[in-house]
C-alpha cells in the first residue's frame, strides 16, 4: 500500500483538482482530505455520507460570573489574550491550558470540552472518502488531520488497498507535519511564480526535514517559461525529480464549475499530461 | 485602522491585494503574518533595518531541586511533559520534556510545587522589519519543522504601529494562525476566487469573521473565470463586494515575477484608493 499526499506550500496552486483526478485515475484506492479548515475535495467526489463523528479536542475555560471576584489573577497568568478586562473568555483565542482554572482563588473558572469538528467515513463513485470539518474558528487542525489518517489507513489495511491518495493543507505547519508523516510520497504542486517557487522550496525542506520521497509538479508552467526553468534548477539541485509541468488551461476552472474531476470533463489536451503524470508517481 | 485581509482557500489573491492596497495609500505599515510561507517581501522587496529571533518560552528542570511529583506533567494540558517517578535513589527518575507540543502558557513552571522549573527560550522563527519607501513593512518566518505559528504571528503584531493605516496578510484557511492574525482587526477583506472552491470556503470565512464579530467585504479575484456563485452568495447575505478583478495574463505576468500590478496598471491605484474611503466611511460596523 502506497500512500501518496499532494502539497503545495502556497494556496492555490491545483492540490485538489490534481488530488480528485489521481482518485478517479488509481485503481483500489482510499482518498483522504486533509485540508480541514478549508475542505474541498468532497465537492468533485460528490460523497454520500456513511459514518459522522464528532471530533471532540481540548477544552475551553468558562467564568461562573456569580462566583467570579474579579481580582484580576486569571488575566495575569493567561498568555493568550483570552480573557477580557470584564472577565468573559474569548473562546476563539482561549487554547486550553486551563491555567486560569486552576489559580482562580474563587474557583469560578470551568474548562469545558470542545467538539472541534465533525468527520466522515463516505463511498463516493471512487471509493472511500474520509474528511473533516473543523469547527468555525476552532483550533487542533493538526490534530483533526492526523485523526482522517488514522481512519484512512484503517480502512485501506482492511480493505486491501493499493493506495491512500491525500489531498493537504497549505503551509508548512501543524496540519502540513500531520499530512506528511510517514506517507510514501509527497507530490509538490507549484507554480512559476515567485511566491510559488518561494513556498515550494520551504515546504520541500519541511518534506526533506521528516525523511519523505519528494517530487514536484509545475502547474501553469507556461504563464512564465523562465521561472520554470529555474524551478527545474532548483529541484535538480536538490536531487528532486520533476515529474511534469502542466500547461495553463481554463478547462481546469470549467471542470471545477462542473464538480468533476479534470480527467472526467475532458479528455484531450491536459488532461493527457495528467494521466503520464499518474503513470509516473503511481 | 487596521486592514486585514484574508480568505479561506489558498491561491485567491491575498498577498496581491495587500500589496497592492498598500502601495495605493499613504502612511501605511504592512504586516505579513502568513509566517508559514510569506510572500509579500518577495513583491515589495524592503529595505530591512532589523531582525529578532522569535521565541516561545518552554520550561526546563533544574534536576537539584525537582522531587518528581509530577504535577507538571498533570497540569499540561498538551501532554508535553512525562515525568517518570522512578526508584528512591531516584535511579530512572527524569522528567521529559517534549517542547514541539509545548504551547508555552506557563502552567508548569507556575504550579510547581517546588519551583523545579524555569523557562527558557526557544527558537521558532525570525521577524525582520524595515521600509520600502515610506511604508514600513514587517514579517515573520517560520522555522522550517515549526508548529506553532499562533505565537510568532502575535509577536508580529506587536510591531503594530496604530498611528498608521495597518494592512494584515493573513495566512489561508480558516483555524487558528488565521483568527490570530485577524484578531482585532476592524476590517476584514476576504478574496475570493468565483469557483465552487472559491465560494465554498468564503462560505466558511465569512462564518469565522461573524464569529469574531470582525466587519467584512469581499474582494472577486480572477472574477470572470467561474460562475456567478460567489456574488449570488454575497448579494443574498448583503455583503459588500468591494472590487471585482477580471483574469489578465498581464497582472498574472507581473505577479509571477513579483511586480506589484499597480506600478504598471496605474488606474488600479485609483480603485484601491476609492475602495479604501469606501470602507473607511460607509462599512464599519454594517455587518455581523
Amino acid at each position: 500500500m502506497k500512500q501518496i499526499v499532494v502539497i503545495s506550500g502556497k494556496g492555490g496552486t491545483g492540490k485538489t483538482v490534481l488530488t480528485a483526478s489521481f482518485a478517479s485515475l488509481a485503481v483500489n484506492k482510499v482518498m483522504v482530505d486533509c485540508d480541514v479548515d478549508a475542505a474541498d475535495l468532497h465537492l468533485l467526489m460528490k460523497p454520500e455520507i456513511r459514518e459522522r463523528h464528532e471530533f471532540r479536542s481540548g477544552v475551553t475555560a468558562r467564568i461562573d460570573r456569580d462566583i467570579c471576584q474579579e481580582c484580576g489573577e486569571c488575566l495575569s497568568v493567561c498568555r493568550f489574550e483570552a480573557i477580557t478586562e470584564d472577565f468573559r473568555v474569548d473562546p476563539v483565542s482561549c487554547e486550553g491550558c486551563a491555567l486560569c482554572s486552576r489559580i482562580c482563588p474563587a474557583g469560578a473558572i470551568v474548562m469545558e470540552e470542545n467538539v472541534s469538528g465533525e468527520w466522515y467515513i463516505s463511498e463516493t463513485h471512487y471509493g472511500p472518502l474520509v474528511h473533516a470539518r473543523l469547527g468555525i474558528a476552532e483550533e487542533n487542525s493538526g490534530k483533526l488531520v492526523a485523526k482522517v489518517r488514522q481512519i484512512a489507513k484503517g480502512i485501506a489495511d482492511k480493505e486491501e488497498k493499493d493506495y491512500v491518495i491525500i489531498d493537504g493543507p497549505p503551509g508548512i505547519g501543524c496540519p502540513v507535519i500531520a499530512a506528511l508523516s510517514g506517507v510514501d510520497l509527497a507530490l509538490i504542486v507549484t507554480e512559476p511564480t515567485l511566491s510559488g517557487m518561494h513556498d515550494m522550496e520551504r515546504v520541500a525542506q519541511v518534506s526533506k526535514h521528516f525523511g519523505i520521497p519528494t517530487k514536484v509538479v509545475i502547474n501553469k508552467y507556461d504563464l512564465n517559461q523562465e521561472n520554470s526553468g529555474i524551478i527545474r534548477q532548483i529541484c535538480d539541485q536538490s536531487d528532486i525529480e520533476v515529474v511534469a509541468r502542466l500547461p495553463f488551461s481554463r478547462v481546469v476552472v470549467e471542470s471545477v464549475v462542473r464538480g468533476v474531476p479534470l480527467v472526467e470533463f475532458s479528455k484531450n489536451g491536459i488532461t493527457g499530461d495528467v494521466v503520464r503524470l499518474w503513470e509516473r508517481i503511481k | 485602522m487596521i486592514i486585514s485581509i484574508a480568505s479561506g482557500k489558498g491561491g485567491t489573491g491575498k498577498t496581491t491585494v495587500a500589496v497592492n492596497l498598500a502601495l495605493s495609500l499613504n502612511n501605511v505599515q504592512l504586516l505579513d503574518c502568513d509566517v508559514e510561507e510569506p510572500n509579500a517581501h518577495l513583491f515589495l522587496k524592503p529595505e530591512m533595518h532589523s531582525k529578532k529571533v522569535a521565541t516561545i518560552p518552554i520550561p526546563q528542570v533544574d534536576d537539584t531541586l525537582c522531587d518528581y511529583c509530577g504535577k507538571c506533567s498533570e497540569v499540561c494540558a498538551y501532554n508535553a511533559i512525562a515525568v517518570f517517578p522512578g526508584d528512591s535513589n531516584r535511579k530512572g527518575s527524569g522528567v521529559l520534556i517534549f517542547p514541539h507540543l509545548c504551547h508555552g502558557c506557563g502552567a508548569c513552571t507556575l504550579l510547581c510545587p517546588r519551583k523545579a522549573l524555569h523557562e527558557v527560550d526557544k527558537e521558532i522563527g525570525v521577524i525582520e522589519a524595515g521600509i520600502c519607501g515610506d511604508m514600513h513593512f514587517v514579517h515573520g518566518k517560520l522555522h522550517v519543522g515549526e508548529i506553532m505559528s499562533p505565537p510568532l504571528i502575535r509577536q508580529v503584531k506587536q510591531y503594530m504601529y496604530r498611528s498608521r493605516t495597518v494592512i494584515i496578510d493573513a495566512p489561508p484557511g480558516t483555524s487558528c494562525p488565521v483568527i490570530s492574525s485577524v484578531k482585532g482587526s476592524d476590517i476584514c477583506i476576504l478574496v475570493t476566487e468565483p469557483t465552487p472552491f472559491g465560494l465554498h470556503d468564503l462560505v466558511l470565512a465569512v462564518e469565522v469573521l461573524e464569529k469574531m464579530k470582525i466587519p467584512f467585504g469581499v474582494i472577486i479575484n480572477r472574477s470572470d473565470i467561474g460562475d456567478g456563485g460567489v456574488d449570488s452568495f454575497c448579494k443574498s447575505k448583503n455583503i459588500p463586494v468591494l472590487m471585482h478583478i477580471p483574469f489578465d495574463k498581464e497582472i498574472a505576468y507581473l505577479y509571477s515575477n513579483g511586480i506589484p500590478f499597480v506600478t504598471e496598471k496605474r488606474e488600479y491605484r485609483r480603485k484601491f484608493e476609492d475602495m479604501f474611503e469606501a470602507i473607511g466611511g460607509g462599512m464599519k460596523g454594517t455587518k455581523t
